[in-house]
């Protein structure tokens, strides 16, 4: 199936998403879309699966001009989609996901489980795709669940399927996987989107590499291009890779931890002994897959979790049961994973989450009353020495861009001294330039003698700024290693094994290193 | 990987040894429920004197047909507390399995405690045989009827991710169109229609509100309960007290009781299950049906899933909102049946809150079950059972009257926060689905 794009244009208001975007798939082709967060990938692909409306422009598959008011309607034309959110309903089993939406009766509408197994079954041994059709979604590892989504779309005889942003939840070893699957698919003649802003798997597996910034394409370009040429023309300007960093000057060890063990309200244990240091002037890096234990860890360091065993101390001080105020007044800064749940008050403006931590302080506050003087003052200074881009101290937090809304939650946090800080995906959802921004301010802060600790999913940036390498996986530190060692053997650890069958099969196996 | 083996501290064993605070409470709990009903049953089995009881299977006191029989309730009070002994060494050593095994001791206690209760209300008694045990079952069933339409609207509608909390003005609006209506076609069972009627009725109130102007939907049920209740009133006050015209709109005939042959002549199972009225033949009928439709159609896959990721059902083509209109409105038509019993199914006509404050309680049913209509069933059969018992308990002095009467409530109160525990309900419930 040839599937064309020509001159879609969508717009929400004033705002345009998308500008008469130009874009051909050929069939079996793997065609990536490369583009920061807020490029309009997004917008693109839900116009193209019927989730919205087109403002203006057409889609033209086969030669016909289709419209799709629904995702109904795409499915129908032979376009399979894969949600960066997966579109699985947690509790349902595997076929029953695969089926729903058309499934297989035997008359009065009575549900043909044995069948939709089948179904599931077969596809999976015809496209290598691993996954047993009986078990709950909500009990496998997201990899396995990812399958399961490209099974969906499969059974549904997509012909061109979309994948938006596959790998961000995926171990290093896990992505090398549905590479292979996306290979295998395009050798049976499925076309592929993959939409991604990373760099090195586009030059992995794509066939043609279209660059979307801003809404419009701004150019194409082979697989054989360089990371750099790739990355200049998604940013629109020259971009550095690498933090500029000194080696470290380590210090004494502030932050300790001892067999930490943490059980979650369901009984399952989320943090398993772990002991680990972090020592002034070093950044600590803890990489791992989601969902390891690195929440319940960081949550555990601020005191929003109360540990079921082991012990934490701040410069020799046990402060195990600590409730977060405490924490944070014994010198801990905290960036945490999930800025607008977390990190700050949507609708408060600019000027007031930049005192949410700070406001009981003597200076932003004189008895009952605060000091508002003060506070406008603190946030004139920290708007302008973080180049937060607000059109004014007013503003509420929740109109800001994702990069600007993080560069406030870093200012607030860097603007009291500091023993530790503790960094969850600190650059998640945020834009090259604010990444590069956020990244230098954290080396600055390691380099005034604070121990850091940066809890991130992408090795990238572990690599970007760590020292030393921790790394998680079920609940525990499988280990720590140095900033020189290679991807492969940090994605070996990721997956909890050196054999790398763990996440594949989604069984239990111990850890041995 | 040899830099790898020295760089890493990995301890080979699998969890570490930490007690997991959720079994300790579990622990906990059992071991003190248990304990109390075991002290309660000794102080039962040491206060009674003689404990000789009177009962007889029939529902009523038949003193020609079936004279009660005389029996020795020791036999029944000290077994039930060696029952609660060993349950509570079970919970004490951490033993009580989780599994089915787990519910069959839960259930053996339950039993242990209510008839040794019964044993200790009915002994010593000052003229032997004055004061009988009668078979609670029947009165069980028809009390329970209402509570579980209520239980199965109320699944119906929250496993479709609309909240229901306003099954009790379903009740009472089902209450009053299906007196009108019987009344008016002078047939009990055209009652029934009109109950349905006013039921979906209501629910496409719910449906409007929650779906197309996204009230909250807790709130929204507070409003339609306090609208039923007002409209019902109101519309009772405006029935004039002429005979004449009275006949024609708040006189309803009665549902009779209908004997299913052969099967009315098991013992004590027969009275209680087939010897009942139309209605609450429906009921078992809707009981399976719901449980049918949820888990084995198409239909109720869609339900589901609407309930628990109505953008994944979106995204295959399910039309979120059509199906949850669906939902809402069977289980409006189920809630309105219900709200039939209080008048066609018992009492006649209506008057003024004729549900009582049922509706409330079949809520609770929903929470107890699960979510699950057989489940939600049970809850609401126990609920039945200890109204029914209140009742007949209700002339024995050994025990105040206000306690027994609340005691249906307090038994709610421990149900839900003691041993239903962490229940989970279906995902999406109460969040209206709108496109972005």
């Amino acid at each position: 199936m040839r599937l064309e794009i020509k001159g879609l244009t969508k717009r929400f208001g004033s705002f345009t998403a998308n500008d008469s975007i130009d874009l051909t798939i050929e069939p079996g082709e793997i065609h990536c879309l490369l583009g920061e967060n807020g490029a309009g990938k997004s917008t693109l692909m839900n116009m193209l699966y019927g989730l919205l409306d087109p403002t203006e422009g057409q889609i033209v598959v086969d030669g016909e001009p289709v419209t799709f008011a629904s995702p109904r309607d795409a499915i129908a034309a032979g376009i399979g989609m894969v949600h960066q959110h997966f579109m699985l309903v947690p509790v349902f089993s595997v076929a029953e996901n695969v089926m729903l939406g058309r499934e297989h009766t035997r008359g009065l509408g009575v549900l043909n489980r044995r069948k939709a197994a089948e179904t599931v079954r077969e596809l999976s041994s015809r496209y290598n795709l691993a996954v047993d059709p009986d078990a709950l979604i909500e009990d496998l590892p997201v990899g396995v669940q990812q399958r399961v989504e490209i099974i969906k779309a499969l059974s549904h005889d997509a012909k061109v399927l979309i994948l938006d942003e596959p790998t961000a939840v995926l171990t290093p070893q896990e992505i090398d996987e549905l590479m292979e699957i996306m290979r295998e698919l395009k050798r049976q003649g499925t076309s592929i989107i993959f939409i991604t802003h990373k760099l090195r798997e586009v030059k992995a597996v794509g066939d043609k590499i279209s660059v979307i910034r801003r809404g419009k394409v701004v150019g194409t370009a082979p697989p054989t291009a360089s990371e750099t040429e790739l990355a200049e023309m998604m940013v629109g300007r020259a971009v550095q890779l690498v933090v500029d960093k000194e080696p470290a000057n380590v210090g004494e060890e502030v932050l300790s931890v001892e067999n930490l063990t943490v059980v979650d309200p369901r009984g399952h244990q989320v943090l398993k002994d772990v002991t680990l240091a972090a020592r002034g002037g070093e950044v600590l890096g803890i990489a791992g897959v989601q969902g390891n234990g690195q929440t319940e860890l960081v949550k555990a360091l601020l005191g929003l979790v109360r540990p079921d065993a082991g012990t934490i101390r701040l410069d020799g001080e046990d402060i195990t049961r600590h409730g977060p105020r405490e924490s944070l007044d014994a010198g801990i800064g905290y960036v945490p994973e999930d800025r607008s749940h977390d990190g700050y008050v949507g609708d408060f403006s600019v000027r007031e989450n930049l005192i949410l931590d700070l406001y009981r302080t003597d200076g932003f506050s004189r008895g009952l009353a605060l000091r508002l003087d003060a506070i406008e003052q603190n946030a004139d200074a920290r708007i302008k020495e973080f180049d937060i881009r607000t059109e004014s101290p007013e503003t509420p937090v929740r109109s800001l861009s994702g990069g600007n809304q993080q560069k406030v939650v870093v200012a607030r946090e860097f603007s009291r001294p500091l023993k530790v800080l503790v960094a969850a995906q600190p650059t998640r959802g945020v834009d090259v330039g604010s990444i590069e921004f956020i990244h230098k301010r954290i080396v600055a802060e390691r380099d005034r003698g604070t121990a850091v600790v940066i809890v991130s999913t992408e090795l990238d940036e572990i690599y970007a700024l760590a020292d030393r390498i921790a790394v998680m996986y079920d609940g525990r530190v499988v280990g720590v290693v140095g900033p020189e060692t290679p991807r492969e053997e940090i994605g070996l650890l990721m997956a909890g094994a050196g054999a790398g069958t763990t996440a594949a099969t989604g069984t239990d196996t111990e850890v041995e290193a | 990987m040899g830099r790898m083996s020295a760089a890493t501290a990995v301890s080979s064993t699998g969890a570490v040894a930490v007690r997991d605070r959720a079994d300790v409470q579990r622990q906990v709990k059992l071991a003190v429920v248990y304990g109390l009903v075991l002290v309660t049953l000794l102080a039962f089995a040491l206060t009674t004197s003689d404990s000789t009881v009177w009962y007889t299977l029939e529902e009523r006191v038949n003193r020609k047909e079936s004279p009660p029989v005389e029996a020795n309730g020791a036999l029944v009070l000290w077994p039930a507390v060696a029952v609660a002994a060993v349950a509570v060494a079970l919970a004490a050593l951490n033993r009580v399995p989780r599994s089915w095994v787990g519910v069959v001791v839960h259930g053996l206690v339950g039993v242990a405690f209510f008839a040794g209760f019964l044993v200790w209300v009915y002994a010593d008694q000052a003229n032997a045989g004055a004061i009988v045990m009668t078979n609670p079952l029947p009165g069980t069933i028809r009390l329970a009827t209402p509570l579980i339409f209520g239980a199965l609207a109320g699944v119906l509608c929250e496993r479709a991710g609309v909240i229901n909390i306003a099954i009790e003005g379903q009740f009472l609006m089902g209450a009053f169109f299906a007196a009108v209506a019987s009344s008016l076609a002078y047939s009990a069972e055209m009652g029934l229609v009109g109950g349905v009627l006013a039921g979906i009725g209501m629910g496409a109130l719910l449906g409007v509100f929650a779906m197309r102007y996204l009230v909250n939907q807790v709130v929204l049920g507070v409003v339609l309960i306090a609208l039923a209740t007002g409209l019902s009133s109101f519309l009772l006050s405006q029935i004039p007290n002429d005979p004449d015209v009275k006949q024609y709109l708040n006189e309803p005939l009665i549902l009779p009781r209908i004997e299913v042959p052969v099967l009315s002549d098991i013992p004590v199972l027969g009275p209680t299950l087939f010897n009942q009225t139309l209605l609450v033949y429906l009921m078992y009928l809707c009981v399976v049906l719901v449980s049918w439709l949820l888990f084995q159609t198409r239909w109720g896959l869609r339900v589901r899933s609407v309930g628990e990721h109505p953008k994944a059902a979106d995204t295959v083509g399910i039309k979120v909102n059509r199906i949850r209109w669906q939902a809402v409105l069977l289980g409006g038509a189920l809630a309105g049946l219900g709200g039939a019993y209080f008048t066609v199914g018992s009492t006649g006509s209506f008057d003024n809150g004729a549900s009582a404050g049922n509706g409330f309680i079949a809520l609770a049913a929903v929470i107890m079950g699960r979510w699950h209509p057989v489940f939600a069933s049970l809850a609401a059969l126990f609920f039945g059972f200890m109204w029914t018992l209140q009742a007949q308990l209700a002339f024995l002095d050994k025990i105040p009257g206000e306690l027994l009467r609340a005691s249906p409530y307090l038994a709610t109160v421990i149900a839900v926060a003691g041993f239903v525990g962490r229940v989970r309900a279906p995902a999406a419930d109460g969040e209206p689905y709108v496109k972005s």
